[in-house]
């Protein structure tokens, strides 16, 4: 400790160097934090997710529609204890920026796949009740001021109603709680036979059955029966777990964690040159200094202490301050991915990112410190 | 009175590009206790290698240096640190001090070799400088203080740890005449009233007339000494 006037005067020296290398070590560290925290945060989604529920969809691709028979089918296969479905509608409120995670679905069934769902009975009576009735979640309720008995007009760019109208009227005859499934799941369901009936086109199909089985010891051979069931049909099907789906669905983005990856190893392998030249360069300009420490007394080995120090100082210091800033732009992020907070995993990874930094950019200058000849570093050789 | 200084049949020979040179060619020297000894001769006669060897900052390629109760030839690098941090305080021609530190941090470095407690050495600190009238100077940095007054620092610096021997190398080759004047008149009254022990390398002979002994190096040789006495 007694030293540290002397490393943090040394880690001065240079103040606009040694602050653009900080921001360029902070501006990092922000990336690693928000693109690993992301990443973890999106691997934690899906392990979490549950694997009794299978999904169910045109081998195909998804928005080529199953017929809306198959779930009488489905539902005779053993092990299935429940089938609901999803359409999806693509909504949105009053803007197309208010994306809307709305789906058509069997409000009665689906709530009984999704067992984790929690909706008052009486909301699910009004709902098979009011054709028009949909269920929104408390959050998004919440988000838009909506009430039950609200009546909501929501756009979408895909479905056109037999009016030639975009925009559809929804009666809100209750709400349900779906902070145990987590972010990413549909939070406006409406009555799938209003919609069947009341669209354009692509009447009779629907994008996903939703399967629940007894067991999910079960799921892979529920889900082999139900592909070969409608094998060699018009709409063959393909079935998967619920992190498969999730899993395949950001396949379709990227792969998340090689780009993350890949990003985060760019920049830690440019930053670990940047820190190295500056942490070299300002040895180099100190060589006398260090001389006249050596000649003081300072042994080799503290004089590599001090170097590496600074180097640690300077790592260590500008990215828990870039870590802290990622933490702090997580809850800005929410709208986008939900309810995130900063794996603490990532913040661990990123002192040791950090750590090795500052070992790997300051070690080269301080043995070079270390290694000084006092007489040929003062005079000038 | 036995030497506090001691070199016996010393040489020093180094290697530059393919050729080696012998600088210093078996030398024997004692140096008393409480001496000022100033280190004269042209340039390259080898007056700054006999003082590195002195303040064990280099190690001689054959023969002894005895300083104290030391073999300093004898010790490892990091004993030599050690031993250099106890035992030298240096006076440099550039002054040569940390640029980023106050005149006072400055002053302050060598104590952060030893036990001391941090008011303990603001204190030594404070009272060195104040020993080179430099009191009120303490919180200004080495570019805010004059040449004279920067190469006081540097003799605060040398003298803050109370070492057995200050070595200067040309501490006045850097000064017009008045700055030199007032900077051998504190080496001298740091001799004569605190009795320390003080071998200077100069090629300034106004600077040499303040020492107690005058050694003369030629081309690696002793070649005349002429002592002074005090009044």
């Amino acid at each position: 400790m007694k030293y540290f006037k002397l490393i943090w005067a040394g880690l001065w020296r240079k103040k606009a160097r040694t602050i653009f290398t900080m921001l360029s070590i902070v501006v990092a560290f922000l990336l690693f934090g928000l693109l690993q925290g992301i990443n973890q945060g999106f691997n934690q989604a899906v392990q979490n997710l549950n694997v009794d529920r299978l999904y169910v969809s045109a081998r195909t691709n998804m928005t080529d529609g199953l017929p809306y028979a198959y779930a009488a089918r489905l539902k005779g296969v053993p092990g299935v204890r429940a089938v609901s479905h999803w359409t999806y509608f693509g909504g949105y409120y009053q803007d197309s920026k208010n994306v809307i995670p709305a789906f058509s679905t069997d409000a009665e069934a689906l709530f009984k796949v999704y067992r984790e769902l929690k909706v008052k009975p009486s909301y699910l009576e009004a709902m098979t009740r009011t054709r028009t009735g949909a269920l929104v979640s408390e959050k998004l309720a919440e988000k838009y001021h909506w009430k039950v008995g609200d009546r909501v007009p929501i756009g979408t760019s895909i479905w056109t109603d037999k009016q030639g109208s975009n925009t559809w009227d929804f009666d809100i005859v209750g709400t349900f709680d779906s902070t145990a499934v987590g972010a990413g799941m549909p939070e406006f369901y409406f009555n799938h036979a209003y919609f069947d009936e009341a669209a354009a086109f692509g009447n009779g199909v629907i994008h996903y059955y939703i399967v629940g089985i007894d067991t999910p010891v079960n799921a892979v051979r529920i889900s082999k029966a139900i592909d070969a069931m409608f094998e060699n049909s018009t709409y063959e099907t393909r079935t998967q777990t619920e992190s498969a789906l999730v899993q395949t669905a950001m396949k379709q983005l990227g792969d998340i964690n090689f780009i993350a990856n890949a990003i985060v190893g760019a920049v830690l392998f440019t930053l670990l040159f940047l820190t190295a030249n500056t942490m070299m360069q300002s040895v180099r300009e100190r060589t006398s200094e260090l001389a006249v420490l050596k000649t003081l007394g300072f042994s080799d080995g503290k004089v590599l202490g001090l170097v590496l120090t600074e180097a640690l100082l300077l790592c260590v210091f500008s990215a828990a301050l870039g870590l802290v800033c990622a933490t702090l732009v997580f809850p800005v992020l929410k709208p986008i991915f939900g309810e995130f907070q900063m794996p603490l995993i990532v913040l661990g990874m990123g002192a040791g990112m950090a750590l090795l930094l500052a070992l790997v950019s300051g070690l080269p200058p301080a043995w070079r410190a270390r290694q000084l000849n006092i007489v040929d570093a003062l005079a000038g050789r | 009175m036995s030497a506090l200084v001691s070199l016996r049949r010393v040489t020093k020979s180094y290697v530059r590009g393919k050729q080696k040179v012998e600088v210093l060619h078996g030398i024997d020297l004692d140096i008393q206790p409480g001496e000022f000894l100033a280190l004269m001769g042209p340039s390259g006669s080898g007056k700054t290698t006999m003082l590195n060897l002195i303040a064990g900052l280099d190690q001689p390629t054959s023969g002894e240096v005895m300083v104290g109760e030391s073999r300093i030839d004898k010790l490892s690098r990091g004993a030599l640190s050690d031993w250099r941090a106890r035992n030298i305080g240096f006076i440099f021609q550039f002054y040569n001090l940390l640029p980023v530190l106050t005149a006072e941090a400055n002053v302050e470095v060598p104590l952060l070799l030893t036990d001391l407690t941090r008011a303990q050495r603001r204190k030594r600190a404070q009272t060195a400088l104040q020993l080179v009238g430099l009191a009120d100077r303490g919180k200004h940095k080495p570019n805010e203080l004059s040449g004279g007054q920067q190469q006081r620092v540097a003799i605060a610096r040398a003298i803050v740890a109370d070492p057995t021997l200050l070595v200067c190398d040309e501490p006045t080759g850097d000064l017009d005449r008045q700055s030199a004047e007032e900077i051998m008149n504190m080496l001298q009254a740091l001799n004569r009233t605190q009795g320390k022990t003080i071998v200077m390398v100069t090629h300034d002979p106004r600077a040499a007339e303040y020492a107690t002994r005058e050694l003369h190096l030629d081309k690696g040789q002793l070649a005349r000494e002429e002592v002074r006495h005090v009044a």
